[in-house]
């Protein structure tokens, strides 16, 4: 078997059993790896009605066939369970190095079922495989707990829930090398559910590659594009993610008070530029990584500097809550990796709140607080981030997600999510492909389904018009099969700004011994895509809820370049569904699932 | 009269944050691009006067004597 390691640990915290199992390699290659084959195991072992915090829901941690190689950024993992926020399929993706570990401890995936009956955490260390106490480490912070557990198993990774996973936040994250997250989807929170506070991975092994020469020869090709390319070898490296904070304002899409508005005229104070210029002390790379996104900032909380937003965080933590200061976005990223939260629905969810707050249905007499949740009060973020993660006082309803407070409030409408899920910061009402693809997200609310921003506003692979309808179902379908495909591998979705699906398919095909061409990973990618359509459909999930926030289908835009448009989702999804092969319900078909190999 | 224009990224090195460049009638994107050395190719994005589009089209769209262009290297994230 090339490519993967063979093998899948399963560990049920109910009994402390501890066993593994053959990976089977045609199912492998018929998923790919990471979120592809996560999803295809954990379907094929738990009803996707479960309660997600019951023990009968299972987690699945696990990399691509590319984690672990030469290949650029082949470092990533996958955590696939059913999300407590979304009650959707979760694949939640994280950097770093850990993924690429636990192929070298001798892992293709763990799958973690039942529940301890109290804090544990996973040790491995290649076949020493141990489930230990963690009561001493329940309760601490997310970087106190990795020093703790690197300090018992020195040369290990450490992935680890903070605080808002122990308390069952919808928004909790799983973190890894203390400041990459699998952030979205609430992953964290089951985590908690299974008193699972953290895995160490440890080893030295490697996968056997089917072509060694070959994927040398491809590795070097695909770092040489890389390399090469204005964006992968020059923005990213150079500003991070944050690069896009003026380009997206610009364009008048970029979300201010909880997407009232869509121009920030202060961004300049948390854009990429202003961060490079007065904050930056170095580069953050992940494993194998020739980009290098990830900063390393300058903070109070460490003479030695700390991990630094990326552009949705300056966006979420600044202008979404009409507070322009870069020193407080650090901060709020500092404490949601910390506590263990999801930076966008965090940050979205003190949005919605401000807006409640304006609209009167929050009162400071609810709040039993002297600091208020009110756009532009800079001194709330971070008190109320400890507060949520802590689940103290009214942190204990933040902790939910911006949906379960507004309708707490009986007016979900001014929660800016799709499918519970908070969305990232892009207007869709000046981008029509991207409000598609957020509307259509098997996640809910996401930019990393499929990046449309890629062509509508960055001119990447080529300019198209934002406003226009016409083809943006095909662009969103293609963008998501592929999408699918590079979470699969255990590669880095930014790699695509240079390569293509000829690329993947060649790394694969070296490694794997395959002979995939660009069509067939694409397929690939479509099958995978319509499996978690499959299992949200079984899990109740309608298609009435392929849709998005009141306000961006009926409000026009107030101001700026995109003033007076709302998102026309009525007219594109009919199209979307057809490109797919879906029927008019947004049902896949039978034809078009076998075609898929999913009957 | 002076046309505004936006600098991002490394396109502010040697350049600042904001160039104004003086105004004459009927000229384009591309006459503003000349006088700042920059060069079509190295363009990702373009906004003028607040509409943006492909960039070798917009580069001939004749800009307003009060306008303002936005002028973007290759820059992405997510």
């Amino acid at each position: 078997m090339f490519g993967y390691m063979g093998k899948i640990l399963r560990i049920n915290l109910t009994t402390g059993e501890i066993g593994t199992e053959d990976l089977d390699f045609e199912l492998a290659k018929k998923y790919i790896g990471g979120r592809g084959l996560g999803t295809k195991l954990y379907m094929d072992e738990v009803d996707p009605k479960v309660d997600p915090f019951a023990a009968e829901n299972k987690i699945v941690f696990i990399n691509g066939p590319l984690s672990g190689t030469a290949t650029p950024t082949g470092g990533r993992y996958m955590v696939v369970t059913k999300s407590p926020l979304t009650g959707c399929i979760a694949s939640s993706n994280s950097g770093g190095e850990w993924g690429a570990y636990l192929k070298y401890a001798g892992y293709d995936a763990i799958i973690v079922e039942g529940k301890a009956s109290l804090p544990v955490y996973i040790s491995i260390d290649e076949e020493k495989v141990e489930i230990l106490p963690a009561l001493d480490l329940w309760g601490k912070m997310v970087s106190e707990t990795s020093d703790a557990l690197k300090e018992k198993q020195p040369g290990a990774k450490v992935l680890t829930i903070g605080p808002a996973g122990e308390k069952l936040s919808q928004m909790a994250a799983i973190m890894n090398e203390k400041d990459r997250a699998a952030g979205r989807s609430g992953v964290g929170a089951v985590m908690g559910s299974k008193n699972l506070k953290a895995i160490t991975v440890k080893g030295n092994l490697k996968p056997e590659i089917a072509n060694p020469d070959g994927l040398k020869a491809v590795t070097k090709e695909c770092r040489t594009l890389i390399k090469e390319n204005g964006v992968t070898g020059g923005g990213l490296p150079t500003y991070g993610t944050a690069v896009l904070v003026n380009i997206i304002n610009e364009h008048g899409v970029y979300p201010t008070n909880n997407f009232q508005g869509g121009v920030d005229p202060n961004a300049e104070a948390v854009s990429g530029e202003t961060l490079t210029e007065k904050y930056l002390i170095k580069r953050n790379p992940c494993h194998h990584c020739p980009i290098g996104c990830g900063r390393w900032v300058k903070s109070d909380k460490s003479p030695d500097g700390i991990g630094g937003p990326e552009y949705e965080t300056l966006w979420v933590f600044a202008a979404d809550l009409g507070i322009d200061d870069m020193e407080v976005v650090i901060d709020a990223n500092y404490w949601c990796n910390e506590l263990g939260i999801d930076t966008i629905s965090a940050g979205a969810t003190l949005a919605a709140a401000m807006e409640l707050y304006q609209r009167g249905y929050i009162t400071d007499e609810m709040l039993d607080d002297d600091v208020i949740l009110k756009f532009g009060n800079a001194d709330s973020v971070v008190h109320w981030l400890k507060k949520m993660g802590n689940r103290e006082g009214f942190g204990d309803l933040l902790a939910r997600g911006s949906y379960r407070l507004a309708d707490f409030f009986g007016v979900p409408e001014y929660s800016m999510s799709v499918k519970k899920q908070d969305l990232p910061a892009y207007d869709p009402r000046g981008i029509q492909g991207m409000g598609l693809q957020y509307a259509t997200s098997n996640r809910g609310g996401c930019h990393v389904r499929g990046y449309l921003i890629s062509p509508e506003i960055l001119g990447l692979p080529e300019k198209l018009d934002r406003f226009e309808l016409a083809g943006k179902p095909t662009w969103a379908k293609i963008f998501q099969d592929l999408t699918a495909v590079i979470d699969s591998t255990g590669l880095c979705l930014f790699t695509s700004f240079a390569l293509g699906a000829q690329q993947y398919a060649d790394m694969l095909n070296e490694t794997l011994g395959t002979n995939w061409s660009a069509d067939d990973v694409l397929l690939a990618g479509e099958r995978i895509w319509n499996l978690e359509k499959l299992f949200n459909l079984e899990a109740g999930i309608s298609p009435d809820e392929d849709t998005l926030p009141p306000r961006l289908l009926e409000e026009e835009m107030p101001e700026g370049p995109t003033k007076g448009w709302v998102h026309k989702l009525d007219e594109l999804l009919p199209l979307y569904y057809k490109e797919r092969g879906w029927d008019e319900d947004g049902i896949p078909t039978e034809e078009r699932l076998e075609k898929l190999g999913l009957l | 009269m002076a046309i505004k224009v936006k600098l991002f990224a490394n396109f502010r090195e040697g350049r600042g944050k904001i160039v104004e460049v003086d105004y004459t009638p009927g000229m384009t994107g591309q006459d503003v691009i000349d006088s700042l050395g920059i060069t079509a190719p190295e363009i990702a994005a373009l906004i003028v006067d607040g509409v943006d589009g492909k960039v070798d089209a917009m580069l001939t769209v004749p800009i307003k004597e009060d306008g303002y262009m936005a002028i973007f290297p290759p820059v992405a994230g997510g």
